[in-house]
């Protein structure tokens, strides 16, 4: 996109709402951003409806800021509690069928491949374990056996969150929850393992405890995806309705289970590390030795 | 392959041959890059034609050569398989930009979705059960405003297991809100599939087409078809000028999502919502003018005063235009009306042909009767429409069959 074609004309100026203007001047559309000045902009993310305190939002917020290139990124999302936050972000919201989220991606990928040869336009599916892991389960399969080149984000709260707190087949085994009343029966889904074994070029574990990692891994994946493959970011994000979370304590709850079994792990194939090292080297010598030290404390 | 081994011929368990996908020659490769641009008023009716004896698959296979198609999604299924296979062989030589395999039908249905919210033109196929279960994600496609080309090579809907003719499935297409051609031959096949691109595309429709044949009777045999050069070619998609922001961002900044969901319970949900639905098959009605110039018409009509008229679409038409003949050998004067178009359906234009009608007989190729039911809620004085005769699961439909409905079987409903 021109920053041309977002600019407001003087003359229209006094007719357009003031927040599409703050949005134009001060958001990340014309200049990155960091997570420290979240708050101080008008960022790109309206008002939405989702619970308060809900850890999905915080992580929302943070992984649309860091998009590489917000002003050529498309979202595509499904049913569920996400969808709720991202269908309020000015950024192109796709929403199909449930399920679908990979499929979608992967000819709107490919058709803006055809199209924007010369401008690359990043392709980000977040959505939530059900849509992911469940019905969505081949579409995502198949776009990783097939390389589609685009980052896909499980917003994992481990339950269907938005129709009501149904198991989901990245529960934990055991957990009581509707549609499971004696505790669900099998494993939590090792959608990890199966990315790799799938040759997914970059996949991250993460919480939302440290928004500045979350950034930075976010960042990463759209980029690998952009030149290398397919990437996964799997997140924990709870929902404080369904397994009553009271609101502040939210934080303590990611930090826990991100100590006790979500751990932050990250894994690149030799191609997508090499290509990363790269990128990286070369950001350096452009941005100089403020940038760096700031990457390094990122890692 | 040695010569000697050439001489055994394989097949498939279905009978079908079985051959190696062959390697692009340079020559194909020429063709494709050589490949001009024309106006769709000089391919779809001025230029210089030439008659060639293919079969159905290959006529769609020539649509798709000459319709600059950017991306096509493929599945195999039974009779459709030949046709996508074909499309595979003009991107290999360079008359598609790109083109691949999808997981099953939901996932090529999803795909083209996000295709054609890319912008580019985009295109797959399927047939029968493939179609049951893509249609989640095609009845979405009206919704999204979304122009693709969707053929069907009908098949009959499981079970019991089988992959014959039998357009049942069209009457699960008729309210899904995609525009619905149905070719009776592989002439049609060729023009209507081709069109279907420039017409779904026009900004006042912004929909996707499907064109319907009936699967083996028309895919897998031989007919004469009129073709254009090869080396011209349809203008490419121009998705700016149609009637929703693509999903590409190149567009400000702004606050609505298009495809958000429209879900909160008030009035303005309701009406939003509603509105979008009418928009639709509005749009639907405006694809009319279009259908005229480039197919010379939603309907075609055979002796007009004729007080017995058949109404039929796809191979029935052919077999009908056979019975008319036989009718006319025994001095009756029997007369026809086609349907080429299902949706938008010539509601208007079939009434005026069946005003005078005494009998109205709806030959059809599925157990439903869909055509059927659609003439009787639409002409004046239904009982006026026998609705028969009618074969299914594969079964070919004799002409003695039609007949014997012309000379007097008593009014069935
Ligand atoms: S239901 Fe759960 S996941 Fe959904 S918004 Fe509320 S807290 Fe978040």
């Amino acid at each position: 996109m021109a920053l041309e074609t977002v600019r407001v004309s003087p003359g229209f100026q006094k007719f357009l709402p003031k927040e599409y203007q703050d949005l134009v001047e001060n958001g990340p559309f014309t200049k990155e951003r960091k997570v420290s000045e979240l708050g101080s902009f008008k960022e790109i993310l309206e008002e939405h409806p989702m619970c308060a305190g809900c850890a999905m939002t915080l992580f929302i917020r943070v992984a649309l800021l860091a998009l590489p290139s917000v002003e050529n990124s498309v979202i595509i999302g499904t049913a569920g509690c996400g969808r709720l936050a991202l269908s309020q972000a000015a950024i192109p919201f796709v929403y199909g069928n449930y399920g679908d989220t990979n499929a979608v991606a992967s000819g709107l990928k490919r058709g803006l491949s055809v199209r924007f040869k010369d401008k690359p336009k990043d392709v980000i599916v977040m959505a939530g374990d059900g849509g992911l892991a469940d019905i969505g389960f081949s579409a995502v399969m198949h776009s990783w056996f097939r390389k589609e080149k685009f980052t896909t984000v499980m917003l994992d709260n481990e339950v269907y969150g938005n129709t009501g707190g149904q198991e989901s087949g990245m529960t934990q085994k055991g957990m009581v929850l509707k549609m499971a009343p004696n505790g669900k029966k099998f494993e939590k889904m090792d959608m990890i393992g199966l990315a790799k074994t799938s040759g997914v070029a970059y996949i991250a574990r993460i919480a939302p405890t440290n928004p500045t990692r979350v950034a930075t891994t976010i960042r990463k994946a759209v980029l690998i995806a952009r030149e290398v493959g397919p990437t996964y970011i799997q997140a924990y994000t709870s929902c404080n309705i369904e397994y009553a979370i009271p609101t502040p304590k939210v934080m303590d709850d990611a930090r826990m289970v991100e100590k006790d079994r979500y751990g932050f792990m990250e894994y690149f194939t030799d191609e997508a590390k090499a290509y990363w090292e790269k990128t990286e080297a070369d950001r350096r010598k452009l941005k100089g030795p403020a940038e760096k030290a700031e990457s390094q404390e990122t890692k | 392959m040695s010569e000697g081994l050439g001489e055994e011929v394989k097949t498939n368990p279905q009978g079908d041959v079985i051959t190696a996908a062959p390697a692009p020659t340079k020559e194909a490769k020429k063709g494709a890059a050589a490949q001009r641009v024309v106006d769709p008023d000089y391919l779809f009716l001025q230029a210089p034609r030439e008659k060639t004896f293919i079969t159905g698959s290959e006529a769609a296979k020539e649509a798709i050569r000459r319709a600059n198609v950017d991306v096509a999604i493929s599945y195999p299924i039974t009779p459709q398989s030949e046709t996508m296979q074909q499309v595979g062989y003009l991107y290999a030589e360079g008359y598609v930009k790109d083109y691949y395999r999808g997981e099953e039908e939901y996932g090529v249905m999803s795909a083209i979705a996000g295709a054609s919210r890319s912008g580019v033109r985009c295109l797959s196929a399927t047939a029968g059960p493939g179609l049951m279960r893509g249609l989640e994600v095609i009845s979405s496609w009206p919704g999204g405003r979304l122009p693709a080309v969707l053929l069907i090579m009908c098949r009959v809907i499981n079970a019991p297991l089988a992959i014959q003719p039998d357009n049942v499935e069209l009457s699960y297409m008729l309210n899904t809100g995609c525009l619905l051609f149905h070719a009776e031959n592989q002439q049609d096949f060729y023009d209507y599939s081709l069109a279907a691109f420039m017409i779904g595309e026009k900004p006042e429709v912004t929909l996707p087409v499907a064109v319907a044949v009936d699967g083996f009777f028309v895919t897998h045999a031989r007919g004469w078809v009129s073709l254009p050069a090869a080396d011209i070619k349809l203008p490419p998609r121009d998705c700016y000028h149609e009637a929703v922001p693509m999903m590409d961002n190149e567009n400000p900044p702004i606050r609505i999502s298009r495809d958000a969901p429209i879900q909160k319970s008030n009035f303005i949900s309701y009406q939003m919502h509603a509105s979008w639905q009418q928009e639709i098959w509005a749009a639907q009605e405006r694809s009319r003018k279009w259908i005229d110039r480039w197919l010379g018409g939603l309907i075609e009509v055979v002796n007009p005063k004729a007080k017995i008229m058949i109404v039929a679409s796809g191979s029935a038409v052919s077999q009908s235009r056979e019975a008319v003949r036989q009718a006319a050998e025994q001095g009756l004067e029997v007369g026809l009306v086609k349907i080429k178009s299902v949706r938008p359906f010539p509601a208007d234009e079939v009434r005026a042909a069946l005003d005078h009608a005494e009998k109205i007989i709806v030959p059809e190729f599925n157990y439903v009767g869909w055509l059927a039911k659609e003439v009787k809620s639409t002409i004046r004085g239904s009982e006026r429409v026998i609705s028969g005769p009618r074969v299914f699961g594969g079964m070919s439909m004799p002409t003695e069959l039609i007949l014997e409905y012309i000379m007097g079987t008593p009014n069935r409903r």
